[in-house]
């Protein structure tokens, strides 16, 4: 267990798929929650999982800054910026739902909290190894 | 002749032994981690008005304040006794171990390319807003990004002491920038231009919204850990590192106070949550045509300062990983002539402007954001750890941060907020994040492992860890 480990030469073609690997990777992961929620999060302006205020749909009447809850410095404001009541609407009424779900909150909890366990008892085995290597085996010296 | 620490693995060019130099002083430390966060006081950090509203985001730029200096601190004291390339993925191999490391090493590529990424569309998108104000709305801002990217990787590919040079002088001026836009809205007479009794709100959201808002908080002072790449190229790294690390910590203070307090009194809240160039439009909303181009160039700098930091950082992280076979070790060069890791450089200029292009802004800062945030959860423990099996006295320390275990333990606290922040609002993408790390262990521990030399991983001269 004391000897020295020698690890094998990866050859070219071995090099360029492992840096292929982790880049299509991190593509699917970037992009998968943008497929998952992209019913969920179509009408938001940037912003992932986004809804807008329930039982307010597109009312036909004319859209005002009064209508929007805006005050008069506000919507001066609003103005200097380039927005009308009409382009302002989506913005304003657009808001978080921050209705916690228990059963996906605990799942998530678990998920961070499991990789870090096991983050640090593979990464404790291996810094073993490690430390066998370099100071030598405890169990050998007098 | 530079000291030699860098050792050019077996198949990367060259068989002769090239380091890193070291040439690099407290203020291109400062540079490099100024640099890369400054961007955030001009863009993103809004994002937390939109979850939280003003006052929540206030609240969070403080408590995320707080989660910052506990980083600066345990920083500080690591990367002071550990002084290489790679910076935490370095301090992780010494202290916790091999897929530790590995982690770590991704969350600093990930976290910064994709930073990058989105620094160099806000360039894009300024020049865009810039061209539709004269008249020209359908300009397309894509060139502009790549050329960002591509200006920012040569000059990186050249030498890491004119990069940080160049970061330095513009990393002033974006500052600057900020500082002449709180005196140009005359904040010692209020109502004037600032409108804060008018435009602050209550919560929006009430509490649980400015808990939320603790996510996009981090970008106020994302990347001020990147100051750790610079460990292997600085000259006293004992005296560099914190004195860099704990100016640019109060500098970024300062700029999110001001940045908050302009943007606060001059936007309605709902506005500045989702603007994409908040300081910007509070020039324009001043009136004054010297202060929007003073903003224009300040915003254009910071994106470019950080971008550029981003580029330095993240090569400097693949580059250690190829160095230790922990990636394929042709990353592993050293250029024989500008004595910077080029292929590195090189092989992320094509992933960062694939990152701009096809993913959404939102997600690819959320990525970012959560990299980081891993990176700090790894700190806590890395720093606990650390003094463990290295207690006071039995090794060379160049500082020793006061009152631990406090920050560790406060540190590893705020995470824990910031991922419940991060999850009301981001939880799939939070989940898809966990995935990718998860995936990428297993890879590690099941695949990659094979090619890395065990006892090569320890380099410092201390003692054997205490408990191993």
């Amino acid at each position: 267990m004391s000897g020295r480990y020698e690890p094998p030469r990866q050859g070219g073609l071995g090099q360029f798929v492992d840096s292929i690997f982790l880049m299509v990777l991190v593509f699917i992961c970037l992009l998968a929650p943008v497929f998952l929620s992209r019913d969920q999060s179509a009408t938001a302006p940037g912003a992932g999982e986004v809804q807008a205020p329930a039982g307010e749909q597109a009312p036909a009447a004319e859209v005002t800054w009064e209508s929007l809850n805006q005050t008069p410095v506000q919507a001066r404001q609003w103005e200097k910026l380039g927005h009308t009541p009409e382009t302002a609407k989506p913005i304003v009424e657009n808001r978080f739902d921050y209705t916690v779900e228990p059963v996906p909150l605990i799942i998530t909890a678990l998920v961070i909290v499991g990789y870090f366990l096991m983050m640090l008892r593979w990464s404790d085995r291996e810094y073993r190894e490690v430390v066998r290597e370099r100071f030598g085996d405890p169990a050998r010296r007098e | 002749m530079q000291q030699s620490t860098a050792q050019t693995p077996p198949g990367a060019a060259g068989a002769q032994r090239i380091a890193l130099l070291k040439v690099l002083g407290p203020a291109h430390v400062w540079a490099l981690g100024v640099g890369i966060v400054l961007v955030g006081e001009f863009m993103g950090w809004n994002f937390s008005v939109g979850k939280g509203g003003a006052y929540g985001s206030l609240i969070a730029c403080w408590v995320i304040g707080l989660l910052y200096t506990c980083v600066a601190m345990i920083d500080s004291e690591v990367t002071s006794t550990v002084a290489a390339a790679g910076g935490q993925y370095t301090q992780a191999k010494h202290v916790i171990g091999p897929l530790m490391a590995f982690n770590v090493g991704l969350y600093l590529v990930m976290a910064y390319t994709m930073l990058e990424a989105g620094d160099a569309l806000v360039v894009g998108d300024l020049m865009k807003a810039v061209a539709a104000e004269f008249g020209h709305a359908d300009l397309d801002p894509r060139p502009f990004v790549v050329l960002t990217i591509a200006v920012l990787a040569f000059l990186n590919y050249r030498g890491v002491y004119m990069t940080l040079t160049v970061n330095f002088v513009i990393t002033a001026a974006a500052f600057a920038a900020l500082v002449i836009l709180f005196f140009g809205v005359s904040p010692w007479e209020p109502g004037k231009v600032l409108l804060h009794r008018e435009l602050l709100v209550d919560l929006p959201y009430g509490w649980i919204g400015v808990i939320a808002a603790l996510q996009f908080g981090m970008w106020y002072y994302l990347g001020i850990e990147g100051t750790c790449q610079a460990a292997e190229e600085v000259r006293s790294a004992g005296r560099s590192i914190p004195l860099g690390t704990m100016s640019g910590m109060i500098t970024l203070l300062i700029a999110a106070s001001i940045t908050w307090y302009v943007a606060a009194g001059l936007m309605p809240w709902e506005y500045l949550g989702q603007a994409i160039t908040p300081m910007y439009d509070a020039a324009r909303l001043t009136g004054s045509t010297p202060l929007q181009v003073i903003l224009f160039v300040g915003t254009i700098f910071s994106a470019v300062a950080s971008a550029n930091g981003c580029i330095n950082d993240a090569s400097r992280a693949w580059f250690s990983m190829g160095r230790d076979r922990y990636l394929p070790a042709w990353f592993g060069a050293v250029h024989p002539r500008y004595r910077t890791p080029y292929r590195a450089v090189l092989f992320l200029i094509p992933i960062a402007v694939v990152f701009a292009f096809q993913a959404p802004l939102d997600q690819v800062i959320t990525f970012s954001i959560l990299s980081g945030l891993l990176g700090y959860t790894f700190m806590s423990i890395n720093m606990v750890r650390f003094r463990r099996q290295w207690p006071l006295g039995s090794i060379k320390r160049g500082y020793v941060h006061p009152f631990h275990p406090l920050p560790a333990i406060l540190l590893l606290l705020l995470c824990g907020a910031t991922y419940f922040a991060t999850f009301l609002g981001y939880g799939a993408t939070l989940l898809a994040v966990m995935a990718f790390y998860i995936i990428a262990s297993l890879w590690f521990v099941f695949h990659r492992y094979k090619f890395v030399r065990r006892g090569d991983q320890f380099t410092m001269p201390w003692p054997r860890p205490r408990g191993y």
